[in-house]
């Protein structure tokens, strides 16, 4: 049969509608299962940041005094709201996705006409959205024992996108090499938390003596929390340039490493 | 158009494993067409490759024309394969699962709403809707994703073994509704081991072992090639030996049941007659298993080498054919049909 039968019969395949509505199909998927378990997923980060605030901030924070300026409680408050989205837009993506793997529905998306940058935008957007539900969550509660100034807005939303963006798409890689929830809990448990909680989440490195200080400068997380502070409180401890430009790398860098595993088919396909 | 085309497809796992050693596989638009095959024979592992869920070793696979190498999606958007192994998530409602199902194949939210519908109307699930999927039942666990594999209307549908563990009643009403999609235009592959289901539902047949298709035909001729069949005759009278029969296998099952093997020539009027002159007297009869059944061991157990005469008489036929293609580890063409080729096994047995 020639070609423009073939054409005359086939009902035309709009690529472009199918990835954009799969798209948001996905990312409405992880909404639904973000709120239907919202007990998991939203409400343990507001009580543990009201625990923060209240051991760190209130009793403690009264007597360690002032931080880069600001009192305690204003100091750590961004980093606070930041450890809460880096670790739900990981925690969400990695469990989902390796949920979608172990109850084998992942198959629904792989036998769909998705590309494999769509399925991986999908869960990162999912990964935001949960990020940023929860990080507006702790961002109220900062607020009944603090007061948070704006002083560059334009950061405070690149860096909590893009720092989302990264830990969402960590998630996905280790959500695709894991085999077992053990292989799921060890990088939040072992990597994530130490990074986080050295992440100058609760200090200014400018405390830590010479050797520390420089081996914290390798530690991403660092830079995400300063830039992220930067945007609120205008002081930072590294140059937010460089901040910025090493969320963007790593982004590029795991999304392009994702992309190219799912088309390989690393831990999804025989 | 053909609506899926498959050229010398092989896979080797990791493990070394090859499931498919040059697979050649076309199927009609518009078909209603039987994969059958025994457990290990790389029927799943075939879907797996034209749905994208195995990657193929080598070899190509077109759907409708497109290529999966060079189009996969628009390959993918033409598909809707219902698995073997249950693959929703059942924590999610019947509703949620068929709508988001839709929105992965491009279908915007309202349409996917009329569809869900009218699907799970359809297949009796719009009851159960909202509920949680894991409190279905097995038989409408399988409605499910057959509502689910059809929510975008898709050209091919591709069941793997959708009625397994399903009861009768509603084994049926699948096969109504399987028919209905059928004449509508869908074009179906079904793997099944119910051997009456693929008899009564489809038009053409391969028949896949070892990695390799071993026949392929349209049904009615497969059906015809049987040459002997075994009727199971229930007696009045109790007999203590099998009474002998001229031209014919017969078998005491029980002192009360007879097997008696004819071939296609001979006359059962002969049989009842001979055993009548004998005082044998018959109260029932019936076949001893579905004639598609019969072929289909046949052709296996030859190729696997278990069992080389079938049930013996004339009736090994197809058998011997079978093995001497597989003796010879060449292609041939096998009994007409519409010109059907019949790649020879190369003579291996099952590995996996």
């Amino acid at each position: 049969m020639s070609t423009v039968a073939q054409e005359a019969v086939a009902p035309p395949v709009r690529l472009g509608v199918i990835r954009w509505i799969g798209f948001k199909t996905i990312i409405i998927r992880e909404y639904g299962r973000i709120i239907r378990i919202w007990g998991q997923t939203i409400v343990p980060s507001a009580v543990t940041a009201t625990l923060y605030f209240l051991i760190f901030g209130s009793l403690i924070g009264r007597r360690v005094g002032a931080m880069g300026g600001f009192d305690y409680m204003q100091y750590i408050a961004p980093g606070v709201i930041m450890m809460a989205v880096i670790q739900n837009s990981y925690a969400n993506v990695v469990s989902s996705f390796f949920g979608a793997k172990f109850g084998k529905h992942v198959e629904e998306m792989l036998v769909a006409p998705l590309p494999s940058w769509v399925i991986v935008s999908g869960y990162v957007g999912g990964g935001v959205v949960r990020g940023l539900l929860v990080g507006s969550g702790v961002t109220i509660v900062a607020l009944l024992f603090t007061h948070l100034h704006v002083h560059h807005f334009f950061v405070i939303v690149a860096s909590v996108l893009l720092t989302s963006i990264t830990f969402s798409l960590g998630g996905f890689l280790n959500a695709l090499y894991a085999k077992n929830f053990d292989q799921v809990n060890f990088i939040p448990t072992f990597v994530l938390t130490p990074l986080t909680y050295l992440g100058g989440v609760f200090y200014s490195v400018s405390v830590l003596p010479p050797l520390a200080r420089t081996v914290s400068y390798a530690n991403p997380i660092l830079h995400m929390v300063n830039a992220f502070r930067f945007g609120f409180l205008g002081v930072s401890d590294i140059d937010i340039r460089v901040a910025f430009s090493l969320m963007i790398a790593a982004a590029v860098a795991l999304f392009t490493a994702a992309v190219l595993l799912m088309n390989r088919g690393t831990g999804i396909r025989e | 158009m053909n609506a899926l085309s498959v050229r010398a497809l092989t896979k080797t796992y990791n493990n070394g494993i090859q499931a498919l050693k040059g697979v050649d596989l076309e199927v009609e638009q518009g078909d209603f067409f039987a994969l059958l095959g025994p457990n290990g024979a790389g029927k799943t592992t075939l879907i797996g490759i034209v749905t994208s869920l195995v990657n193929k070793t080598a070899g190509t696979v077109s759907v409708f024309g497109h290529d999966i190498d060079r189009e996969l999606e628009a390959a993918k958007a033409c598909i809707g394969v219902v698995p073997q192994e249950l693959n929703f998530n059942q924590f999610e409602t019947p509703y949620t699962i068929v709508v988001n199902q839709a929105g992965f194949y491009g279908i915007a939210r309202p349409v996917a709403r009329e569809r869900a519908e009218k699907y799970l109307k359809q297949l009796q699930l719009w009851d159960r809707r909202d509920k949680m999927s894991r409190g279905l039942s097995g038989g409408m666990k399988r409605r499910l994703m057959i509502a689910r594999a059809l929510m975008h209307e898709p050209r091919l549908l591709i069941l793997d073994e959708p009625t397994a563990g399903v009861d009768i009643e509603i084994r049926r009403s699948m096969w109504d509704f399987l028919r209905d999609i059928n004449a509508q235009g869908t074009t179906i592959i079904l793997t099944t081991h119910y051997l009456e289901e693929a008899e009564t539902l489809c038009r053409n047949i391969a028949i896949i072992n070892g990695g390799l298709i071993v026949e392929r035909d349209r049904m009615s001729s497969l059906l015809r090639r049987l040459n002997t069949e075994t009727f199971v005759l229930n007696l009045r009278n109790s007999l203590a030996a099998a009474p002998k029969l001229e031209g014919y296998g017969i078998v005491l099952v029980d002192d009360h049941t007879l097997e008696v093997e004819t071939a296609k020539e001979q006359n059962l009027n002969d049989v009842f007659a001979r055993l009548s002159s004998l005082g044998i007297e018959v109260l029932s009869m019936r076949n001893k298993v579905n004639r598609l059944e019969e072929i289909f061991m046949r052709l296996v157990e030859g190729r696997n080498g278990t069992a080389a005469n079938g049930s013996g008489g004339g009736g090994a036929g197809v058998a011997a054919d079978g093995r001497t293609a597989a003796a010879d580890g060449r292609t041939a063409a096998v009994n007409g049909g519409p010109g059907a080729p019949v790649r020879a096994a190369a003579g291996q047995g099952e590995r996996s």
